[in-house]
């Protein structure tokens, strides 16, 4: 019906994952398109699991940690799991002493751990191994 | 935008505290969020803050300028350098025409929204500064005053 406005965020597909991130520059009304063009591509792609990477965010304030946990209800709805990777120890600090607590969202230390969780592995021997990140 | 940027202004405060420098910013758009965060963040360096309380002084600018933008129709921001004995420190005061909060109480309760937040915005900026203060009249506007010090 109405196509999202492009937000520049790529989201990548890897088999049935899709891999994203969020940059710091993003506003409002970007976040709010990047859920609408995520949702989308989970239903286009058929993806059983979403990695968003937040290690570039410098803060997460509550019109963020909303988006993000809106996010993830409606990828669960869509069938889809998500996991959130990357953040960085100040943003936790201060997310928690907001009072924040990011109900119902799934975490990882990095991307890789992240990618983990969904279901990719690295290969257990071979020089490739250290190539997946 | 910068509005202003006065450097020396000399205050009667009563612990001594000097304002060092001045400066506002509109709070009237979405990328004036994003203006009002980089220019917080680059103020909260100046002082000298580490990374944590950076962090916590930015995500709180980032509540407040979204409230005075959301609820109050638009603002102003103004980041002021502080100097007392022995600290220094940064205070935002964010003041919006809009039409107030009748329930200051409720306001300032977690979970309690009349926007599309998740109703931390005000009692969470409250804990993430030291000093917090808030002036609001039904009709009047809303002008909310945080300071936050280095530790020496």
């Amino acid at each position: 019906m109405n196509s999202p406005r492009p937000t520049g965020v790529p989201i990548l597909r890897l088999g049935d994952v899709l891999v994203t991130g969020l940059l710091n520059e993003l506003d409002d009304r970007s976040a709010v398109a990047f859920t609408d063009e995520l949702t989308e591509r989970i239903v286009a792609d058929s993806a059983r699991g979403v990695l968003i990477d937040i290690s570039r965010l410098e803060i997460i304030d509550s019109f963020v940690a909303r988006t993000l946990m809106e996010l993830t209800t409606m990828s669960r709805l869509l069938g889809a799991r998500v996991i959130v990777a990357g953040m960085r120890p100040a943003v936790a600090i201060t997310l928690v002493e907001l009072g924040i607590q990011l109900t119902g969202v799934e975490t990882a230390l990095n991307a890789e751990q992240g990618l983990i969780a969904l279901g990719w592995q690295r290969t257990p021997e071979g020089p490739g191994r250290d190539h997946v990140r | 935008m910068t509005m202003s940027d006065e450097r020396i202004l000399h205050r009667a405060r009563p612990t001594g505290t000097q304002v060092t420098v001045s400066r506002s910013y509109d709070v009237r758009s979405d990328d004036d969020l994003l203006t009002v965060r980089h220019a917080v963040r680059a103020a909260t360096v100046e002082c000298g803050f580490g990374l944590v309380d950076q962090t916590r002084v930015v995500t709180a600018a980032s509540e407040l300028a979204r409230n005075a933008y959301i609820h109050g129709g638009g603002g102003t921001l103004t980041v002021e350098l502080l100097t007392r004995p022995g600290a220094g420190g940064i205070r935002l005061v964010i003041k919006d025409e809009g039409p107030g909060i009748p329930d200051i109480a409720a306001a300032m309760t977690d979970g309690w929204t009349s926007g599309n937040g998740l109703g931390h915005g005000l009692g969470g900026a409250r804990r993430l500064m030291e000093e917090f203060h808030l002036d609001t009249r039904p009709g009047a506007g809303t002008t909310v005053t945080a300071t936050r010090w280095t530790t020496p």
